[in-house]
């Protein structure tokens, strides 16, 4: 039987993530009801300083070192698999972030211990885990037990409650040397993003495009919305990738978080990665053909219908009030 | 350069997908498969740099059904060679694609100095998580995911990549080649081929049929359950005709003083 559960922070420039917290609520939860110890391990320049908010953890270890200017999964995995063998902890948290990615599957693969993507759950009962994971960009559900509690489990941004993982009390902070580490991949420059003509991030209305619109010349019927109700055009990845729309419009995980007063997903399927960029706006209102798509999930208003026969129609009326 | 890059096919999610009554699988009868997106976008950067600094670009895919399509598309983008690994692998996930994949390579000798071996940075059914990191570790090579830009620098023998975070933030890395590196988006769009030029190609290249040795490699441990998300936060469907619906909606918008 395992000896403990492991949280891994999630930073980036300076800004633990909520998702860190969402870890260490849920970890917490697990380690009560298997009675066994949480502990946290933040790596990075300054993590000595996040380490005081992480009091939910029992031991948190901190790899704080001026050489370290940004994660590279191969140094994480260093310095967990040494924690975690010495430790002889069997159940580790991972955020499921750009930061964090590839620390899973490397981890995994050095300590043979299964690794579990996108979960959204995790529940402890009768001596099992059992994990629930996103698959098919929110589609399909997969449901995986674990008779030996023993694995490395990715977390999806929103996927508990962050004020879970939040105490006020002081942890007890072990350091732990930079390792030596022979890294073959070199950390260069950030690349900030290059300022768009329109800061998606300060909008309170946002018309925003997926591949249901078929072709960049759909595109113009968000434009035109926009110029009646205000706003601005953003847009799901797959657009994005296509160059039809520039980078600084990308809603997602890897793009812009918004947090408009409303937000109009058109022909935007809705997966996980596009969610965790839109899921806090106030008022949601989607358009899709595919009556399962997994935008109805978050949207409060869901229309299942051809973007055609309803945003022209939708144009005409506004502009008949005007 | 030397790139090999290794593509899979996965459920078409713009389609409806059915669970197969084991509730443990798809029901391939009833879904479409199309090659994975970041798959697709690694094609077309493995294309870009080879126009860039030339060398020799090679797709290698597990059977899979419309895995052809994939690969002649490849072929007609401007790959080199195109190998189809023989068999039934289905129900393998990562883990085990990972190290057919590496078994390969090694036994075809195929990891020299300046090789660069590429893959879509994730896939929509990855639940054991990322190919291109159980394939590094496998190689012993170093592993690079979510990357948006490759340079190579023959002098050094080594590439710059860019890997994105979030918010638009990226980072640049230094890695020397052999390396492995997944690609969540190529430099440019994949480029569109006509269906002639497909057809074309079929007549005159020829993907290549192998089989390799079965190394007991397990295809990876069993889900026990698939099933449909629950739908607990689900949207109030606006019905009936367009002129109703966007009647309803200039009502809402109205309402929450949004015009």
């Amino acid at each position: 039987m395992s000896k403990g559960i492991l949280v891994l922070a999630d930073h980036t420039k300076e800004v633990i993530t909520d998702v860190s917290y969402e870890m260490l609520g849920i970890g917490r939860k697990l380690a009560d009801s298997m009675n066994q110890p949480l502990y946290s391990l933040i790596i990075g320049d300054g993590a000595e300083k996040f380490a005081s908010g992480f009091g939910i953890a029992d031991k948190v270890f901190v790899v704080a070192d001026k050489k370290i200017e940004i994660a590279i999964p191969e140094l994480i995995v260093q310095i967990l698999k040494k924690i975690v063998t010495e430790n002889d902890i069997s159940l580790i948290l991972v955020a499921g972030t750009n930061i964090s990615s590839g620390v899973g599957p490397l981890l995994a693969a050095k300590l043979d211990y299964r690794f579990i993507h996108f979960c959204k759950n995790l529940i402890y009962e009768n001596g099992e885990l059992m994990a629930t994971s996103q698959l098919f960009g929110g589609k399909i559900f997969s449901e995986t037990v674990l008779n030996d509690c023993k694995g490395i489990f990715s977390i999806l941004p929103g996927s508990f409650p962050a004020e879970a993982g939040k105490a006020s009390r002081f942890p007890e902070i072990i350091d732990i040397p930079h390792p030596d580490d022979g890294l073959k991949i070199k950390f260069k420059a950030f690349i900030e993003p290059e300022a768009g003509d329109v800061d998606v991030t300060k909008e309170s209305i946002l018309v925003s495009v997926g591949r249901g619109i078929g072709s960049s010349d759909n595109i113009s019927i968000a434009d035109e919305l926009v110029e009646i109700i205000g706003g601005a055009v953003c847009a799901s990845r797959p657009i994005i990738d296509q160059g039809w729309l520039p980078l600084s419009r990308q809603i997602g995980k890897s793009g812009m978080i918004v947090k408009p007063k409303l937000y109009m997903a058109l022909g935007i399927s809705g997966a996980p990665e596009h969610i965790e960029g839109m899921k806090d706006a106030e008022l949601i209102i989607a358009v899709n053909k595919d009556s399962a798509a997994p935008i109805f999930n978050v949207a409060q208003y869901g229309i299942c219908a051809d973007i055609d026969d309803i945003v022209p129609m939708l144009i005409d009326k506004l502009k008949e009030r005007k | 350069m030397n790139i090999l890059i290794f593509i899979r096919m996965v459920a078409d999610v713009v389609e409806e997908l059915k669970i197969a009554d084991d509730f443990k699988s798809l029901d391939i009868d009833w879904i479409r498969f199309r090659l994975s997106e970041t798959d697709e976008h690694a094609v077309e950067q493995a294309i870009l740099l080879k126009e860039k600094y030339g060398g020799m670009v090679t797709v290698i895919a597990l059977d899979a059904p419309e895995v052809d399509d994939a690969l002649y598309n490849a072929l007609a983008k401007g790959a080199d060679r195109a190998i189809k690994i023989c068999g039934d692998w289905m129900n393998f996930r990562s883990p085990g694609i990972a190290k057919l994949f590496s078994n390969y390579i090694k036994d075809e000798n195929l990891l020299v100095t300046q090789t660069l071996i590429m893959s879509g940075s994730q896939a929509i059914d990855d639940l054991e998580g990322e190919l291109i990191y159980y394939m590094g570790e496998n190689l012993n090579i170093p592993t690079c995911g979510i990357v948006t830009s490759v340079n190579y620098r023959s002098d050094f023998n080594l590439i710059n990549v860019y890997k994105e975070f979030a918010g638009g933030l990226r980072g640049e890395f230094e890695i020397n080649l052999p390396a492995i590196i997944g690609i969540q988006a190529a430099e440019k769009p994949p480029r569109y081929i006509p269906i002639a030029k497909i057809r074309a190609i079929m007549k005159t290249a020829k993907i290549e049929e192998i089989d390799i040795p079965d190394d007991h490699i397990s295809a990876g441990k069993e889900v026990n359950r698939l099933l449909e998300p629950e739908v607990s936060g689900r949207a109030t469907m606006l019905e009936g005709s367009p002129d109703e619906i966007t009647a309803k909606l200039i009502e809402i918008l109205s309402e929450k003083a949004i015009i």
